[in-house]
């Protein structure tokens, strides 16, 4: 590699030579900055705790969407699936035990993920201390440019929907009633579904680049798998974003109510 | 043809730049990019102006040197080095706007021209073998499977230019380390220090202010010698068997 660096002129004066003879010219090598030391301070390591803690949420999701289509069955199968849910594991397991362990896990990935993207965020923009003026796009694709800001949005529609459909404490129907009665009484309401909407639109953007990153990040990929790899990211993206807009949708028009 | 030039013009380091407009007039179709910026520079030695500093060496695609954000595009529109560049992309009338590339691993030097030593000392931090010296071994002593010897290939073609870190939204430099990385990876010369060389040239290219890879792929888009996605892939695959070996990420 040629590289041209800042020269300067130094002058010599040794062994007798007049110094305004001997002109050396000297690579100035700027301070070898000492790299972090630490497992986690590695951009490689934060990138897979970032597929993996994603990796989690996706699984989650997938029993999350197919556990969401009871209500297709009526109001006393989704509240019995409900209730199923918190006695997991009985009587094994004392009643809820299993359900916490499974929040908890979720709260622990959230925070892992959210810990790498700012991480990885704050040395993005490190990276970066003068912007173009010009820049344009050759082939990034939408989801992997919004992954950031969407990620953002989805945290603040994840501790809406707690608040919304698991505590009611935002829902319509209020507090003290049945998962059904909640699901339903939001999903009437047109700016509330709108927003799920928005939000599923979101997580499949984010899945889409997330499945692809996340495979290529753990070392998975390579230009044989490629196309695969983007094929399974784009199924399952679609798959858990339309799986999971059937029911808002469906009591939103009036088929389920 | 007749252009309008907007280029970054910066005295050093430590001073602001700013986009200087100039015009060229009668450029060849046939000229490369470089030769279209040296009209201007002749053209502004004669104003008795300071001619724009921009990095260039070989002028055959192979060295590396030259590298500049044309219209927003690393290398500019042509997926090849910024001399292999000709002037027949563009048309007459043209606003061409030419900056240096921004990284904050590459400081500005003047102008166009950007310190790319920080490549350097991610080499330096692994991109070695340790190899007997003495006279060359039989090319055939030590088999290669050729799967493995067109990879390690493929990867070896990297110039060093620093296109993947000025086209990266996140300006990270993983597609050149990677394909440092995966040339002497995957061949058996390259293995002893494999699981060390991983390591330490990662935590070099996060030491040195580029960012994280979050596998938009534009580095692999504008890279000029169209190197893979796939050896970024390969560069995450051996830091993880580093790590699951037991290395610890240290320098």
């Amino acid at each position: 590699m040629s590289r041209v660096t800042m020269a300067w002129l130094g002058v010599t004066c040794a062994r007798g030579i007049p110094c305004e003879a001997v002109a050396t010219v000297t690579t100035q090598q700027p301070q070898r900055r000492a790299p972090k030391t630490g497992r986690f301070s590695n951009s490689v390591v934060k990138k897979t705790v970032m597929a993996v803690s994603g990796i989690i949420m996706i699984l989650y999701l997938i029993a999350h969407m197919i556990g969401n289509l009871h209500a297709f069955e009526g109001a006393d199968e989704f509240n019995e699936y409900s209730h199923w849910i918190r006695t997991i594991g009985e009587p094994a397991a004392p009643h809820g035990t299993v359900l916490w362990i499974i929040r908890l896990v979720l709260l622990a990935s959230v925070v892992a993920h959210f810990w790498s993207a700012i991480s990885l965020w704050r040395q993005a923009r490190r990276a970066r201390p003068v912007a173009y003026v010009t820049k344009k796009r050759v082939q990034q694709s939408f989801a992997s440019r919004t992954v950031r800001w969407g990620g953002v949005i989805l945290l603040l529609f994840v501790i809406w929907h707690i608040l919304d459909l698991t505590f009611g404490a935002v829902n319509p129907a209020g507090t003290g009633t049945t998962p059904y009665e909640r699901l339903v009484a939001s999903f009437q309401n047109i700016p509330i579904t709108l927003f799920y909407v928005l939000a599923m639109v979101l997580l499949g953007l984010h899945l889409r680049h997330g499945i692809f990153a996340a495979t290529q990040t753990l070392g998975q990929t390579n230009k044989r798998r490629e196309r695969a790899v983007n094929g399974i990211a784009y199924v399952v993206a679609t798959l858990l974003t339309a799986g999971f807009l059937l029911v808002p949708l469906s009591i939103a028009s009036g088929l389920i109510d | 043809m007749n252009l309008t030039l907007k280029v970054w013009r910066q005295l050093d380091r430590t001073q602001k730049g700013k986009m200087v407009t100039y015009h060229v007039t009668d450029v060849s179709p046939d000229m490369s990019f470089l030769e279209m910026l040296d009209v201007l520079n002749e053209k502004l030695i004669l104003e008795g102006d300071d001619p724009v500093a921009f990095d260039h060496d070989c002028r055959e695609g192979i060295c590396g040197s030259c590298g500049l954000m044309i219209d927003g595009i690393a290398h500019g529109p042509e997926q090849a080095t910024v001399c292999q560049l000709h002037m027949r992309s563009f048309k007459d009338g043209d606003v061409i706007d030419i900056e240096p590339w921004r990284s904050g691993g590459f400081p500005v030097v003047k102008d166009l021209v950007v310190d790319r030593s920080a490549l350097d000392r991610i080499i330096s931090a692994g991109g070695f073998i340790s190899a007997p010296t003495g006279t060359a071994p039989d090319a055939h002593a030590v088999p290669v499977p050729k799967k493995d010897s067109d990879a390690a290939f493929d990867a070896a073609t990297c110039i060093g230019c620093g296109a993947c870190v000025a086209a990266c939204p996140n300006g990270s430099a993983m597609l050149f380390t990677a394909a440092k990385v995966s040339h002497l990876g995957l061949l058996p010369q390259g293995q002893p220090e494999r699981d060390m060389r991983v390591l330490r040239m990662v935590a070099q290219q996060d030491a040195e202010d580029f960012g994280g890879c979050s596998n938009i792929g534009e580095c692999s888009a504008v890279c000029p010698k169209g190197i893979s996605m796939e050896t970024i892939s390969r560069l995450n695959h051996d830091l993880l068997g580093a790590l699951r070996a037991g290395a610890v990420p240290t320098s």
